[in-house]
């Protein structure tokens, strides 16, 4: 009897630890983002073939928007992107203009827009479309704190991510973070433009991007531009960095979450 | 020609393969039938077989078969009129046997219906009800033949040609129809007829006949002119006249007939005499490949569902194969044993010639349908037809990985729409307008996925900040606006979904006017200003219409115009 036990013990302990190596950051291809202290705490830059989500309130939902079309665009400017959204994040937040994400660099002929009727269908299609190796990115917008998005969820997800290569990039506005197996979880706001004359054009978009975990580093908060010709991040110019990275040493996203939501 | 035939032989080489008994292809009537019948001999080629159910007999016209029943049993002491309103009267619109024996008759006013019977069951007439009855039996008649066509009010055409031997000949197929209408309480009358106008005269006086082809004449003539279906005038002109049956009139010279009647007349008297024939028009359009599995006890469980349609698919990519053909829409029908017919579509972005896709696309449809598909008793015929198809053109595979990654996407597309919706997963096309709404067409990805691969789009200015939006309100939302400064200025302050927002920085105007060359195309001209607030947070707004009211009558007073948010910029 106890010897069964301890097999069956040693067999699980065997299969936990299969499954625990196999989605491993040091196999993970990355690519870099650009900006040059958050590619150092990442490693050398964003995973590949994993899931990341970025998490955002409901007026800054058009930020997010631009962040992740930003992390799409560096990830992969070539293949095609599926981007699964619900109906209801198009009237919250306004549909996706193609004219502009055409202007943030990618590419409007690689772009396939799915629009499900519910998070049910658009975690299906997610999960149906990241098993298309023929794809670079996923990204799955949902709007709101969806219960069906658990831990579970976000685990199909990430197997049907490392099994494809493709990239699942998990757009959550008005939502709070939940456990999940996403390899980073960003939480990005609008930055100001840099200083100059209020009546002079600004720029490029801007973000106040915090990444509140990263499963194989520190994690730190940054403002980053976007270029858009290079299509790349870029520490923005002339921008004076008032904020203090989070100390690297001290990663518990939930405590820098709400530490960050007290001062906002 | 060919294509049938040749589909009619591989169809049942591969119905041997299974086990089933009864399983195997129909193959389609002869297509050039009408081509064929202008070569001129007339031979037996078109078979239309006609269903009519009289108007005696009251089931069908009070709608649901199961009311026919309760008519029935109760007909037994009382008997039961169909009443609708004409001309503003009550007048009886059908009837039952023993109402016809108590001396009552089609057209007879309620009242005096009630003075000669007072002990009459009324019912309401249903239009509606019964054509989707008449609806319901010719979904029901496509087990024997793809081609069904409709004779309203309560008509049908069925052309049998070519399918009559696959249940045991005509007199046997005549009997399967009618048989089974019965019992479900319909009064059918039924004939078989080498032209559809010929079957319809003689179900109008009597059922169960078969005309062979060239006796059509003598069939039809001893028959009075109202089974002709001419219509009244026609019908009591003829009868005043003198001429009292189909035989009597067509002894007269045809251009007497036509002078006094019409031409119209003439050739409907010729098609009942089987010179020439009206072709009937079938309800859908014949599909390419059909496939079909009966069954001779009713499957009802998931499993041997999607087993045998899995089995239908391989049939029908077989058939499809030998002409290099691959399926772009494919149609299911599950037949239930009580009549019921339920037909799901799938549609592809490409040919689809392999039988594991056809399955995927179709166990992922059924697993979405929003009423999944109810077995009842079960299913006693499955059909798998492939009603589009494409060449398909055989290309070796190069090494490039496009050509596969192409595939792959499609595929994919394929199997969301199939799940969600055709209309649900778009691609987009750049369309040649200044209207930012418009400027962007979303089009189906499973038609226009090439096309939108290919498509312009306008090239983007080197080191210009994105001057489009990112999200875009489909509608724009309203924004009050307490004051600008200077007329045609940007506000200082505006307030969107309750919340105020502080204008620190401001880009603008970008004047955009409407397409006034257009119809409807006429409105206030746009300033739009890129917007940013005190947050950091980035909006699009215009201001509808311009201070000096634009149009000259113009409703709203200068000062007073609105103001709307657009999109969002990232």
């Amino acid at each position: 009897m106890s010897t069964a036990r301890t097999g069956t013990l040693a067999s699980l302990r065997g299969s936990i630890e299969r499954l625990e190596t196999h989605g491993d950051a040091h196999d993970l291809a990355r690519i870099a983002l650009g900006h040059k202290a958050a590619d150092a705490m990442l490693q050398g830059g964003l995973a590949l073939s994993a899931v990341h989500e970025v998490f955002a309130e409901g007026h800054q939902s058009a930020t997010a928007t631009g962040f992740i079309a930003g992390l799409a665009g560096r990830v992969s400017p070539r293949r095609p992107l599926v981007w699964v959204r619900q109906d209801f994040s198009e009237i919250e937040s306004g549909a996706l203009s193609i004219s502009g994400l055409s202007e943030l660099g990618l590419d409007p002929r690689l772009l396939v827009t799915v629009r499900a009727p519910d998070t049910d269908a658009a975690l299906r299609t997610a999960a149906d479309a990241l098993a298309c190796d023929a794809l670079g990115v996923v990204v799955l917008e949902v709007w709101g704190q969806a219960r069906q998005l658990d831990l579970v969820a976000s685990r199909k997800l990430t197997l049907a991510a490392a099994a494809s290569g493709v990239t699942a990039l998990l757009l959550r506005v008005a939502a709070e973070p939940r456990p999940s197996t996403a390899e980073t979880r960003w939480i990005v706001r609008a930055a100001h433009s840099p200083p100059g004359s209020p009546w002079h054009a600004w720029g490029a978009p801007m973000f106040d991007a915090q990444l509140v975990r990263n499963r194989h580093g520190p994690v730190g908060r940054w403002i980053m531009e976007w270029n858009c010709d290079e299509c790349l991040f870029r520490e923005p110019s002339a921008y004076p960095q008032p904020l203090a990275a989070t100390p690297a040493h001290r990663p518990h996203p939930a405590a820098a979450y709400a530490g960050q939501r007290r001062a906002s | 020609m060919q294509a049938s035939a040749a589909q009619a032989e591989n169809s049942q080489a591969a119905s041997s393969n299974t086990a089933h008994d009864t399983n195997g292809a129909l193959p389609p009537p002869l297509r050039g039938r009408a081509g064929e019948r202008g070569g001129g001999n007339g031979s037996a080629c078109g078979l239309p077989l006609s269903l009519t159910l009289p108007r005696k007999g009251g089931g069908n016209d009070s709608g649901a078969p199961v009311d026919t029943s309760n008519h029935t049993t109760s007909a037994q002491t009382f008997p039961c009129v169909v009443v609708a309103k004409q001309h503003n009267a009550i007048l009886i619109h059908s009837l039952d046997e023993t109402a016809v024996r108590a001396g009552l008759s089609i057209g007879l006013p309620l009242a005096n219906a009630r003075a000669i019977c007072p002990e009459l069951t009324v019912f309401d007439a249903d239009e509606i009800a019964d054509r989707k009855t008449l609806d319901d039996i010719a979904d029901w008649c496509d087990r024997f033949t793809p081609l069904v066509a409709l004779d309203p009010p309560y008509g049908l055409y069925l052309d049998i040609t070519g399918c009559a031997h696959l249940f045991g000949g005509e007199r046997a197929l005549l009997q399967i129809v009618c048989g089974a209408l019965s019992r479900r309480g319909f009064a059918v009358s039924a004939a078989i007829a080498s032209t559809s106008i010929c079957a319809r005269t003689l179900t109008r006086h009597a059922s169960g006949k078969i005309v062979a082809d060239g006796e059509e004449a003598e069939a039809v003539a001893p028959l009075p002119i109202s089974a002709l279906g001419a219509g009244d005038a026609i019908t009591a002109g003829l009868r005043r006249a003198g001429l009292k049956t189909i035989g009597d009139v067509a002894l007269r010279a045809p251009h007497e007939i036509t002078a006094r009647f019409g031409a119209s007349f003439t050739t409907l008297l010729a098609h009942a005499l089987g010179q020439g024939d009206a072709p009937i028009s079938p309800r859908k359009p014949l599909p390419d490949y059909i496939v079909e599995k009966r069954f001779p006890d009713p499957v009802a469980t998931d499993t041997v569902i999607a087993m045998n349609l899995s089995a239908l698919a391989a049939m029908l990519v077989t058939a499809m194969d030998k002409q290099g053909k691959g399926a772009r829409r494919l149609d299911a029908s599950f037949f239930r044993t009580d009549g019921a017919v339920r037909t799901i579509s799938v549609d592809t972005g490409r040919p689809v010639t392999r039988a594991e896709v056809i399955d995927r696309l179709f166990r992922e449809r059924l697993d979405a349908l929003n009423d999944p598909l109810d077995p009842g008793f079960g299913f006693d015929l499955i059909r798998l037809s492939a009603s589009r198809t494409e060449i398909v053109v055989q290309q070796q595979r190069d090494l490039d990985a496009n050509v596969h990654d192409n595939d792959e996407l499609s595929a994919l597309i394929d199997r969301i729409a199939a799940r969600i919706g055709g209309k649900r997963v778009v691609v987009h096309l750049p369309e040649d307008t200044h209207i930012p709404e418009r400027a962007v067409l979303a089009v189906a990805a499973q038609h226009h996925l090439a096309a939108a691969a290919q498509a312009a789009w306008p090239e983007r200015i080197e080191s210009e900040p994105p001057l489009r939006p990112l999200r875009l309100f489909d509608k724009p939302e309203p924004i009050k606006v307490p004051f600008a400064t200077v007329p045609d200025g940007p506000p200082h302050q505006f307030t969107w979904r309750r919340v105020t927002h502080t204008v620190a920085r401001v880009e603008g105007p970008e004047r955009i006017a409407m397409e006034w060359w257009k119809q409807n195309g006429d409105g206030p001209t746009r300033d739009y200003f890129r917007i940013e607030d005190e947050a950091g947070l980035r909006f699009w707004i215009f201001r509808d219409g311009l201070y000096e009211s634009e149009p000259p009558d113009e409703e709203v007073e200068p000062g007073s115009v609105r103001w709307y948010v657009h999109g969002l910029f990232a």
